[in-house]
């Protein structure tokens, strides 16, 4: 069976799942629109397979912020493959590239669990939340929170960004919509008292989950980061093995830089996963193919809109689905 | 690996080149390659490197080259005039409008750092322009942005215009100039909320902000982490709103920037001002041409000494300069002027200026925070007068002692002692470029690292 058809019937005949590869397919329309559309573009311009079409290839990745050395080792690998299967025909190649991106994206770890948010049942869970600014961070806890709560899980939040003008009130008002508590204490204060504080609280009120936000910094601010680095051991003091999910929220508009951010993230919290923002605006993701490829740090949760409800599970396999689901229905025809 | 500066990447195979007599076709062939990868890996749109890259190559290989003594030269040159002409000439202003208010719109998309941005941008027009600007908080959909922009104003001491969440941010934006109006304000800062560029009613309602208000300004703010996107958010905008100018946000931070050009590339517009940091006096003029010769690793001595003349007066920021190069300087120069230099921002940003720095060795990863600093300053404080004259005399019981007194350890000690020691070299450097500059007068064209 071709690769294509088993994606295609991963995603058809089961309710849930559809409803999942919609999502997607809806939040990704431009992401898709751009990249398989100019794939198919790419294959419709040249007949043959030669070195002006790897190069074009080559361009298409790049311009999706894959990265240099990501797209360096694919169009190695496409070229070995179309060696190796001895493809002449570009319309032959079309599968070979999704194959191989695929193959990126899932890496060797293709188990499923990855994926899931680490929660422990019956305790309180802590997930910190660390990025540069601007990244979203406070919606995507104000987005998680009522995500789990949706769930049925007691949920605090811990408003542990003190330093930008606004972002206690910001989270406050996320409280408010979704109807949990907000531990916080005044602009300024040390954001490590907050988190110690939010994790008392949610001890005594017996919270399932507690949601840690912190300020914005750029990586390369040492002392900032060593600060993250503190607020981190004052949970794991607190609670033995926590923070069970240190979640890093990129903007998928990065470029390049947001590799840089992952390694030096996880470098100073041991990052155990990572929220891709802003999804939806953008024509890229390709980012999510180079950190997965070089970092191995899978991704948990995709932002895909502006409302309450927008943010998705990650689901790499309805990731590649969206992806492609406008070649998926050619070869359909 | 791939974290390598586009300066880094330029110099060595500048290095490469360097020994050579003479430049081959496959010399600068293989030199684009490397410029072409170290755009591309900083960030700036493929098609833009495309078009870049192709005129170094014609530029290169052609006439100029073979008529050149020193080929290795004139392909720099030849790049860094094409990366100067792609990050624009001239510095441009920022407009006054015939009769005041002087409107300026912020928009951009989600968290670029518009509100922030707003707030600098108002501090910079007081303290640089001695205006009087008026903040406007027009983003009625992102919780607490009007709160985040009511505290700036209160940081700053400058009146916020608001009408809170339920009304129309058209509205907001018409009565805010009435208000400046009445109040005498000479600027209006109108913060929007952050939007997709595709996002067509969003994109309306900036469209109608425009036209009731007319405004004299429409700053793109930009995160110059922005990947390949980049030039699809410019030109967006640009279509739908002619900006008049962009402004470069978290550009401390150690992305490489090519959004930078990329963006002045599709857009022509000028980058105005770049944001350096987190605190709202750190916005700075946006320099293209320092900019592009930053990114060629010439260093920024321009934007250092115009950093001084900020902080300290004009007399001192001369002695200061004259110390920094004629490297004669001791222990105690270098006490006095920690403290001249700390006003002038973060150290790291200061390194980052001086031409070289980032190849030299044991400086490229020197971090510096603030404490440190109070360290450094408590050990040479420990030193007695001839120790501070000349550090030469340093032995192991001298340096005990120093670490004792300091309450700081001897490999404390020993490491600002050789850091010490690259500064001077470093400074060293720098009189030597401004000689070599001197003793070739006429000949135009002349690099640090030639």
């Amino acid at each position: 069976m071709s690769f294509f058809k088993k994606l295609k019937e991963k995603f058809t005949g089961n309710d849930e799942k559809e409803e999942v590869s919609d999502k997607y397919k809806e939040g990704l329309a431009k992401t898709r629109g751009s990249f398989s559309g100019k794939i198919n573009d790419l294959i419709a311009r040249y007949r043959k397979v030669d070195e002006d079409f790897f190069e074009d290839l080559e361009e298409i990745l790049i311009s999706a912020d894959v990265g240099m050395a990501t797209v360096m080792d694919l169009i190695d690998e496409l070229k070995m493959e179309v060696k190796r299967q001895n493809i002449k025909d570009s319309e032959q190649v079309r599968e070979v590239i999704s194959e191989k991106l695929v193959e990126i994206y899932y890496g060797d770890e293709t188990a499923q669990e990855v994926e899931q948010l680490n929660l422990k049942d019956g305790e309180l869970s802590v997930v910190l939340f660390v990025g540069v600014n601007g990244v979203g961070k406070t919606t995507t806890i104000g987005k998680l929170a009522h995500k789990l709560t949706q769930e049925g899980k007691k949920v605090v939040l811990a408003a542990g960004d003190t330093f930008r003008a606004g972002a206690i009130e910001q989270l406050e008002i996320w409280g408010e919509r979704v109807g949990v508590e907000v531990i916080k204490h005044s602009a300024g204060s040390d954001p490590a008292a907050v988190i110690y504080d939010g994790v008392q609280a949610a001890k005594s009120r017996q919270a399932d989950v507690l949601l840690c936000d912190t300020a914005g910094r750029l990586q390369n601010k040492v002392n900032l980061m060593n600060e993250l680095s503190k607020v981190k051991r004052v949970i794991e003091r607190e609670i033995p093995g926590a923070p069970h999910e240190v979640l890093l929220v990129l903007d998928a508009t990065t470029g390049q830089n947001a590799m840089s951010q992952a390694k030096t993230f996880q470098e100073a919290t041991d990052v155990t996963g990572i929220v891709l923002t802003k999804l939806d605006g953008t024509a890229k993701g390709g980012i999510v193919l180079a950190i997965r490829n070089e970092l191995h740090i899978p991704v948990k949760f995709v932002g895909l809109g502006e409302k309450m409800t927008d943010l998705q599970s990650f689901d790499a396999q309805a990731f590649v689905y969206g992806l492609f689901s406008d070649m998926l229905e050619e070869v359909n025809e | 690996m791939a974290f390598e500066g586009l300066a880094d990447r330029l110099q060595n195979t500048i290095q490469r080149i360097k020994g050579k007599g003479k430049v081959t076709e496959q010399d600068v062939k293989e030199m684009t390659r490397e410029v072409r990868l170290a755009l591309l890996e900083a960030d700036v749109n493929f098609k833009v490197v495309k078009d870049f890259v192709a005129r170094v190559k014609e530029r290169a290989i052609g006439q100029e080259v073979m008529e050149s003594l020193t080929p290795g030269q004139q392909v720099i040159k030849v790049v860094k005039e094409e990366l100067t002409a792609l990050m624009g000439g001239e510095q441009s202003k920022i407009a006054v409008a015939d009769r005041p208010p002087t409107i300026i719109m912020m928009v951009g998309l989600q968290g670029a750092g518009k509100t922030t941005t707003t707030g600098k941008l108002a501090n910079l027009l007081r303290k640089k322009y001695n205006r009087n600007p008026m903040l406007v908080a027009a983003d009625v959909y992102r919780p607490a942005a009007i709160n985040q922009l009511e505290t700036l104003g209160k940081q700053l001491s400058m009146p916020v215009f608001s009408l809170g969440t339920d009304r129309d941010p058209v509205d907001i934006a018409n009565q805010a100039i009435e208000k400046a109006k009445a109040d005498h304000n000479d600027y209006v800062i109108i913060d929007t909320a952050g939007r997709l560029h595709v996002d067509g009613d969003l994109m309306q309602e900036l469209k109608q902000i425009k036209t009731d208000v007319a405004p004299d300004e429409i700053f793109l703010v930009v995160d110059a982490m922005t990947g390949q996107d980049a030039v699809n958010v410019a030109e967006s905008f640009n279509e739908q709103l002619e900006l008049t100018g962009v402004i470069l946000t978290k550009l401390d931070g150690d992305t490489r920037g090519g959004a930078a050009l990329s963006i002045k590339a599709v857009t022509e517009k000028p980058i105005k001002f770049a944001g350096m940091g987190e605190k709202l006096d750190e916005l700075e003029v946006f320099h293209p041409e320092r900019m592009a010769s930053r990114i060629l690793g010439m260093g920024d001595v321009l934007s250092l000494i115009e950093k001084a003349q900020d902080n300290i007066d004009e007399k001192r920021a001369k002695e200061l300069e004259e110390k920094m190069r004629s490297a004669s300087f001791t222990f105690d120069d270098f006490l006095e002027q920690m403290s001249q230099v700390r006003n002038m921002g973060p150290l790291e940003d200061l390194l980052g200026m001086l031409p070289g720095a980032n190849k030299m060795k044991g400086l490229k990863n020197v971090q510096f925070d603030e404490k440190q600093i109070s360290h450094v300053e408590a050990i040479i404080q420990s030193m007695t007068k001839k120790e501070r004259q000349d550090p030469s005399v340093m032995n192991a019981s001298r340096k005990k002692r120093i670490a004792k007194g300091s309450g700081r350890t001897v490999s404390e000690v020993n490491r600002l002692l050789k850091q010490f020691d690259e500064m001077k070299k470093m400074m060293k450097q720098m009189t030597n470029m401004q000689k070599g500059k001197k003793g070739k007068k006429g000949k135009g064209f002349n690099f640090p690292f030639m």
